[in-house]
């Protein structure tokens, strides 16, 4: 009987480690979010810029130039007769360094106020990082009244160190419904 | 359990401890004999089995011809949902869960299995949690229509309003796993007999020890993957979403972390089924039985470190694709050393080949190729090509079916005299294996061709160049499936009579469960047996 207890003692101490190990990759599962999102930030993988403002760049590389195309898509949260969602210019051919100063255009076409959120992407994805923002509209949530348009300030250039394979970057922003219900 | 009095045999034993089944159907519902609970396993599976294995039919029936046939295309994505998902969690995990009831406990000289009322709990979930998934094929909108993979943003979004009881059978499936793996890791380690060192188990209680690992540790990832889908879709959190911040690659990271052990999950079982048979009838011991031990577990870890090379295609840097593509060809190794292990032990051995030993080869063999196109698809490059077709499908149906499958039904060929008490009937059985060999490489093996020409899964029609080998396809499909109702047959006619099984069954059968009586007595080794 004694060599029963101590063996019901060590199967408990044993489901408890596995208890444990269950609960900790329990933990691990939702520990990837914000490790994954460190892990995109240093790598500069998946196409996201950075959210804050850059500080600006003096030096301009003279000896090549690259094409920036400005993309703008509506999410399916808005539908088409929900907004008009556009860039001023598509499409810039610049030195990297040399700032391009443009706009979206934003309109609410609904009759009731909204808030929107834009999520710039860029392709090709390694080339994200290397786009630097010192002001864009995708920073802040965006309130709009009913009907109201208004031009959305952009300001970014390219780093002069991104690798001369780039030849293009296509920079694109997706507008999403952020209003609380 | 354990305090049996060792002077006492069984059968001069008085009434107290050594009763026979309960009798009524109540029994299998309070059940918590090992014997009982794997046989409801097995049930359980081949049932999902032919279930899933019937929507599997509708689907070869529908790319029978190019153009609607059958189904509409919304019905076909739900068909390929719920036959990967059933097939998976339904029919392949739970019979290797039946197959571990009924022979660990035997093999290592135990009584019973360490937690019995945890594994009845474990197995009546079962039920109950595909019950719900299946009940969404009869829901207004539609069953789950993501495929088995359930990527975001096409489950969370998109997904229809019959996802969230998806979402709660899938945690359902995922505790009844994570319990019955515990329950395997508490006996392997406290009930061996006396003797039995870790380096003398048999290796199929090896292979599940490290699967029961590979379970706990990412059976709960699963969970939390599908929980953070319940949360976007109904409690406003965006971990996949990208208009909250969220991100819907992360999902498939998340989801192949899970994934990629769960493919080992279903196959390292069967590496130890096969390695328990081929000696039999080789009559020669494994070929070195240390290095299948360290293979397994070497698999095992690799397995944790690949899974990225689902997502070749998503954008990966080129360093991240070479790592993945590297670690994934180093699985080949421990791979490699099992299947020359395997040979080795075949090497001038005296081979028969009864109907197990014929499903042993044809695993040996078939898995192997499905290896080699698993190693195709790691090339970086050729994946890009190979990404979304049915080479894919091709691959992994090889590594399944005349895999885990085909490892499954050598195991019940192989120790059905012993549970039951009756030989099977060889012809019989011997019929249904060459039925099932030539209508699965029919079924799956012009699948490569389909796919290096380029046609994509999961579609429900084709352009018409890919119509005859999809005709082959089918055929050799409604052959493979109808070959399944004669195991079920054979199965059947063995329980209910046939010439008596010895109590060691095969000529040259090794190991404890071969000692008892077949079939074995209700409670297997009331004191532990001797061991040499």
């Amino acid at each position: 009987m004694t060599q029963l207890t101590s063996n019901n003692k060590r199967v408990k101490k044993q489901l408890f480690i596995m208890l444990a190990i269950v609960l900790g990759m329990f933990g691990f599962c939702y520990a990837l979010v914000p490790l994954y999102n460190v892990f995109c930030q240093v790598t500069g993988l998946n196409g996201k810029t950075s959210n804050k403002a850059q500080l600006a760049i003096a030096k301009v590389d003279k000896s090549r130039v690259v094409t920036v195309e400005l993309l703008a898509t509506l999410n399916n949260s808005l539908p088409n007769h929900a907004g008009e969602f556009a860039a001023q210019t598509k499409k810039f051919t610049i030195h990297p360094g040399e700032y391009i100063n443009t706009s979206y255009w934003v309109k609410n076409l609904k009759n009731q106020p909204m808030v929107v959120q834009a999520i710039p992407s860029v392709s090709p994805g390694l080339a994200a990082r290397h786009i630097k923002k010192v002001e864009c509209f995708c920073f802040q949530h965006q309130p709009l009244e009913a009907q109201q348009g208004k031009e959305m300030p952009l300001v970014f250039t390219v780093d002069p160190a991104l690798p001369t394979t780039v030849k293009t970057i296509t920079l694109a922003y997706t507008l999403f419904d952020v209003t609380q219900k | 359990m354990t305090n049996i009095s060792a002077t006492h045999h069984e059968h001069e034993h008085d009434h107290h401890h050594d009763h026979g089944p309960a009798k009524g159907l109540l029994r299998w519902v309070f059940t918590t004999n090992h014997k009982d609970i794997g046989t409801l396993y097995l049930w359980f599976s081949f049932a999902m089995f032919l279930f899933a294995g019937t929507l599997a039919m509708l689907i070869r029936a529908e790319l029978f011809k190019p153009g609607e046939q059958l189904v509409n295309p919304e019905f076909f994505n739900q068909l390929t949902t719920l036959h990967g998902l059933i097939m998976v969690f339904g029919a392949v995990m739970p019979a290797f869960v039946g197959l571990a009831n009924w022979l660990i406990p035997m093999m290592i000289g135990a009584p019973d299995m360490a937690l019995p009322r945890l594994n009845n709990w474990s197995f009546w979930i079962l039920p109950i949690a595909f019950s719900i998934l299946i009940s969404t094929l009869l829901m207004e909108g539609s069953a789950p229509n993501f495929g088995w993979t359930f990527y975001a943003p096409l489950s969370t979004e998109f997904g229809p309003p019959s996802t969230d009881f998806f979402i709660f059978s899938v945690h359902m499936m995922g505790i009844s796993s994570i319990m019955g793996a515990i329950n395997v890791i508490a006996t392997i380690l406290n009930l061996r007999a006396p003797g039995m060192t870790m380096m003398k188990m048999p290796i199929f209680c090896w292979s599940w020890l490290i699967t029961a690992f590979l379970l706990i540790a990412v059976m709960p990832v699963l969970a939390g993957a599908v929980t953070m889908m319940l949360t976007d879709r109904h409690f406003g959190t965006s971990f996949f979403n990208a208009a909250g911040g969220g991100d819907p690659v992360m999902f498939q990271h998340v989801f192949w972390f899970f994934g990629h052990p769960e493919v080992y999950i279903m196959i390292l079982p069967a590496f130890g089924i096969i390695s328990q048979i081929l000696p039999t009838f080789t009559r020669k011991p494994l070929f070195g039985y240390a290095s299948m031990v360290y293979a397994i577990s070497s698999i095992a870890f690799l397995s944790f470190i690949v899974w990225a090379h689902h997502m070749f295609t998503t954008g990966m840097p080129l360093a991240g694709e070479l790592f993945f593509m590297y670690a994934t060809m180093l699985i080949a190794v421990p791979t490699g050393v099992k299947v020359f292990n395997w040979i080795a032990t075949m090497f001038r051995g005296a081979m028969s080949f009864e109907t197990p030993m014929l499903f042993t080869l044809a695993f040996i063999f078939l898995f192997t190729m499905g290896g080699f196109s698993g190693l195709m698809l790691a090339i970086v490059p050729a994946d890009f090509q190979y990404q979304d077709t049915y080479f894919v499908v091709a691959h992994f149906h090889y590594v399944l079916v005349p895999g885990a499958i085909f490892s499954i039904m050598a195991a019940a060929y192989y120790w059905l005299p012993k549970w039951t008490g009756h030989m099977y009937d060889e012809t019989l059985g011997k019929t249904h294996f060459w039925l099932s060999f030539i209508s699965v490489n029919v079924t799956f093996f012009p699948m490569h061709f389909l796919g290096l020409a380029g046609m994509p899964r999961r579609i429900p029609d084709y352009a018409l160049q890919f119509a005859d080998f999809n005709q082959i396809v089918s055929i050799g499909g409604f052959m493979f499936g109808a070959s399944q109702l004669l195991f079920l047959y054979i199965v059947i006619k063995t329980i209910r009579g046939g010439e008596k099984a010895t109590d060691r069954v095969w000529e040259n059968a090794e190991g404890l469960e071969w000692t008892l009586s077949s079939p074995p007595p209700y409670h297997s080794f009331q004191t532990p047996p001797p061991i040499k």
